[in-house]
């Protein structure tokens, strides 16, 4: 297993946002984590990149328990993540942000490398690689998110709703990019609430409902489980 | 039309100046680096020469000298206040321009470097080890830093607002110490600063006397300019090496940067300790140039004019900062005339200046980029919420 948690339970002062919940994600995986909004999707994804700290439960990475980790040291161990809202560096270009994405390597051509392999991802990046980032369109925005989490090598890719505010064309486009990285060697754990597009795509998703696991199952299991087409995919 | 059409058009009016001026400031940068070499090291050398020469400077015809107004200070003095000012905004600029740490409470570094030389180099202080001056400096260094990394320490976790907070009491805590304690001996302070080595050489007016006493501030003024080129080119030094990029990464977004595997809380922490350190050093320089410090030195309404100085320049930007403090520091000196009128006028500008041209005047251009992202943002969520 590449990913195991357990029993993981995470609070904002004293609201419990998540409630023991449980995942693994195998290696080569894409996993969705399917949920309506404040179900606790981008929370967990908080806790397994170490921006949020968990108050109960084990994260394991690889067999290590990294539960207590800084979050800059599990970039290291191998986990790298898109976050929600993009959080791209406004005043820094397209390039200047890919560059921050390898903050922690040391081999300069193997980075230059990988930045040309993003590049070839993402065509509209290259178009804009000296433009700041703040200055990219939504969709734009949300490429460089992903090339950038691409740049440190990750074992592990957390995608936090990487459809947001996207128009319907450009979600397929980013799925079928997310699909091919994997392709290439990289595990990805995705939250998402394009149920549609996350379950088709996925091996395997969990639903999370109010900070806890009600449901899992491959995805195709899950797209045509009636109360999941009845909460998520808004078909009666 | 009615009074507040007219003031927004008053306002677009400045505006569109404002930015025909920036425009011309980036054409002049543009044409500045495509001069040759040779010539801006020329103009460059000539700019030094010009601020070496300044407290002797006489200009028939333009009183820009502060001793050529009514009841103005000694020039020579009031340039070496200015630069040790200069030098505390280049540390403050390395905390709230580089780092992006909001902190107001910065004048405590000061104060420590300060409070270092009297204890370690006064004669009057209860330590009373009457170190000479170059080994009072280094201390100063030392202290200022190691406070800074205890007011770090437990403060670098807040955000924001809440940081600015925190250190504000730093401040105040600082000051208060300072009135109160008896190491500090209050209000009175300590007097019998010792002072850089050195004596007048051959052939001038004072000859053979000590070359930095409190007769004459000019030497201090040299000293300082040293000090700020020195500082500067450590700065900038740092800006381009992973330090000065872990920096950006936080200050743009800090979890952004966290994701990244920048260690937030480490890069924090150094930039507290290197903006206290300049801040000591600073505080060193005015307590030894004054040849006494006492409690009355240290004011908040001093820590905030610093922060002010900072942000009216650009924060960011190593020159707009510098310019930012001359003009806050200068102006009033030189404006004696106005009296009590100065802060009101100040403090319109300022507002004026902070409303019409948040970045500053002279703001690094990455700066400028954030902040105006930052805006869009708030538009976006106002419209969205």
């Amino acid at each position: 297993m590449l990913l195991e948690i357990e029993d993981l339970n995470v609070h904002y002062g004293r609201i419990q946002a998540l409630h023991g919940i449980s995942l693994t994600v195998d290696e080569g995986e894409i996993v969705a984590l399917i949920g309506a909004n404040g179900a606790g999707k981008s929370t967990t994804m908080r806790a397994i990149s170490g921006l949020r700290r968990a108050s109960a439960g084990r994260i394991l990475f690889g067999g290590d328990d990294i539960t207590r980790m800084r979050a800059d040291r599990r970039v290291v161990a191998g986990i790298s993540q898109a976050p929600e809202g993009r959080g791209i560096f406004p005043g820094m270009t397209v390039l200047e942000n890919l560059t921050m994405g390898a903050y922690t390597r040391k081999d300069k051509a193997a980075v230059a490398a990988d930045q040309q392999r993003v590049f070839e991802l993402f065509p509209r990046l290259a178009e804009r690689r000296k433009q700041p980032g703040g200055t990219l369109s939504g969709g734009e925005q949300q490429m460089l998110a992903i090339g950038r989490a691409l740049m440190s090598r990750p074992k592990l890719m957390l995608l936090d709703e990487p459809s947001m505010g996207l128009a319907p064309m450009l979600i397929r486009q980013i799925f079928d990019i997310i699909l091919e990285i994997r392709e290439q060697g990289t595990t990805i754990l995705l939250v998402e609430q394009n149920a549609q597009q996350a379950l088709s795509r996925a091996d395997r998703a969990y639903v999370l409902e109010t900070g806890a696991i009600t449901r899992s199952g491959s995805g195709s299991d899950l797209l045509v489980d009636p109360a999941v087409r009845d909460a998520y995919l808004g078909v009666a | 039309m009615t009074l507040t059409d007219k003031l927004r058009t008053a306002g677009q009016k400045i505006r569109t100046a404002d930015e025909k001026r920036a425009s011309f400031i980036q054409g002049a940068r543009g044409r500045w680096h495509d001069l040759p070499k040779a010539w801006r090291i020329a103009a460059a050398l000539a700019g030094v020469v010009v601020l070496f020469a300044l407290p002797n400077l006489y200009i028939p015809g333009i009183p820009f000298r502060t001793d050529e107004v009514d009841g103005g200070n000694s020039f020579g003095f009031v340039l070496s206040t200015i630069a040790i000012y200069v030098l505390v905004a280049i540390g403050l600029n390395v905390v709230i321009g580089m780092a992006g740490l909001l902190d107001l409470g910065y004048i405590g570094f000061y104060a420590v470097g300060a409070y270092s030389v009297a204890l370690f180099g006064s004669p009057q202080s209860i330590v009373a080890t009457k170190f000479p001056w170059l080994i009072c400096v280094p201390i100063a260094i030392a202290l200022a830093m190691v406070s800074g990394v205890i007011l770090g320490t437990p403060t670098l976790r807040l955000r924001g607002d809440y940081l600015a907070i925190v250190t504000l009491g730093f401040g105040e805590i600082v000051r208060l110490i300072a009135v109160n304690a008896e190491f500090t001996n209050g209000t009175s302070g300590l007097g019998g600063m010792p002072t850089p080595p050195g004596t007048w050489p051959a052939g001038t007016e004072l000859e053979g006397t000590k070359l930095f006493s409190v007769n004459d501030s000019r030497p201090f003024y040299w000293l300082t300019l040293v000090l700020i080129f020195a500082v500067i080119f450590g700065v900038k030094q740092l800006e381009r090496s992973r330090v000065g990029r872990s920096w950006l990464a936080l200050r743009e977004d800090e979890d952004a940067a966290s994701l990244m595997g920048v260690a937030t809380f480490q890069f924090k922490l150094w930039a507290f300790a290197i903006g206290a350190g300049i801040g000591g050093l600073s505080g060193a320089m005015f307590a030894s140039r004054n040849g006494h410090f006492g409690s009355n030195s240290i004011t908040l309404l001093l820590s905030i004019m610093f922060v002010a100085a900072v942000v009216l320049g650009g924060q960011g930007n190593i020159l707009g900062v510098t310019v930012g403090t001359v003009l806050a520091f200068y102006l009033p000196e030189r404006f004696r005339s106005f009296a009590d009128k100065r802060d009101l006028i100040f403090g319109l500008a300022l507002i004026l200046i902070m409303v019409l041209r948040p970045q500053g005047l002279l703001p690094s251009r990455r700066r400028a980029r954030e902040l105006a992202d930052r805006r869009q943002e708030a538009k976006e969520a106002t419209i969205v919420g």
